[in-house]
């Protein structure tokens, strides 16, 4: 974006865009190496079932690809949101934004009633050192789908309520790179702890 | 113009294709492993694969990585937390398995080896 560089009272501005996105996405890079470990921690516990069910057993493998296809489209929808205040078209962003909002609200319900159905038949995080290291990490993507929520809700209001200014459209950015970085972290979950799980590695 | 750059840049093409993309990848991942339609390696290859290349294709196509003019910021950081990943990933792993090996052996054969060492 700093190509567009032009007159001198555009600059700082546009300086200033650049830093934030660029810090933003150092911020979602650390995040990554904090998802890396806990994968590293999953990878190694994954065996340590201690007597109780493996993810063999438990996982419900046509559930989670529900799951994943919604957090997929809610991730597209979210894409599209941006092309929408790359046109300027305050309306047709929110629509997206909605169906974004929604398509998340939805994936959490599915993934919440996933952890309540373990919860329920014994299977929480005391039951084993695989199923501690189950939660953390699922949890720990569930937790930013939630915080993603809630910061998507209040950009919601924003351009309901202030309209499509520049500093909108620049939160919307970078949220939608959030929202993309949530999906990406989603594909390592779906396969590396769900289908391998029902391969059985 | 400012608009004008950006818009040709990134276009709804863009999504679609790493939307599609992406679909198809994951169910043909979950067809192979729903159905068992190879032998457990292979499939635990092809899943790791298909999981890479749609990672690759989001990244291109969502997050628009390697799009940046040229002091490419995000890209040098994208490639350094691939690194630490990497080391964090596979160091733990390596350890982890290794101490398993270790620990596997009984407490004589840890005593011989100990001994074994002795003046190192």
């Amino acid at each position: 974006m700093s190509e567009v560089v032009t007159t001198g009272q555009n600059t700082p501005q546009i300086e200033m865009t650049d830093k934030t996105t660029l810090g933003f996405w150092i911020y979602l890079m650390t995040d990554c190496v904090l998802f890396a470990s806990l994968f590293a921690t999953y990878a190694v516990l994954h065996t340590n079932t201690f007597g109780g069910p493996s993810g063999k057993e438990l996982f419900n493998l046509s559930f989670v690809l529900i799951e994943t296809l919604i957090l997929l489209t809610s991730s597209f929808s979210c894409g599209l949101t941006i092309l929408a205040v790359r046109k300027r078209n305050n309306a047709l962003a929110q629509t997206w934004l909605s169906v974004t909002f929604l398509l998340g609200i939805l994936f959490l319900l599915l993934e919440l009633s996933e952890f309540r159905h373990l919860v329920v038949e014994g299977n929480s995080w005391r039951r084993s050192g695989f199923l501690s290291a189950y939660f953390t990490l699922v949890g720990t993507h569930g937790l930013h789908i939630t915080a993603g929520l809630l910061w998507l809700a209040v950009l919601r209001w924003n351009l309901l309520k202030r309209g499509l200014t520049d500093i909108t459209a620049k939160r919307l950015t970078m949220f939608s790179l959030f929202w993309h970085f949530l999906d990406l972290i989603w594909i390592f979950i779906f396969s590396i702890v769900y289908l391998f799980g029902v391969i059985g590695v | 113009m400012s608009k004008q750059t950006i818009e040709t840049t990134v276009s709804s093409r863009n999504y679609v294709v790493g939307f599609l993309g992406s679909l198809v990848l994951t169910i043909i991942a979950f067809v192979l492993v729903q159905h068992h339609m190879f032998s457990k390696w292979i499939l635990v290859w092809m899943v790791a694969i298909l999981a890479g290349s749609q990672f690759i294709l989001q990244l291109i196509y969502f997050m628009h990585l390697g799009r940046e003019p040229k002091p490419r910021w995000k890209l040098a950081v994208f490639i350094f937390m691939l690194g630490v990943v990497i080391i964090v990933v596979a160091g733990s792993l390596w350890i982890m398995t290794n101490l398993n090996y270790r620990m596997l052996n009984s407490p004589q054969q840890i005593n011989r080896y100990i001994q074994s060492q002795d003046g190192l």
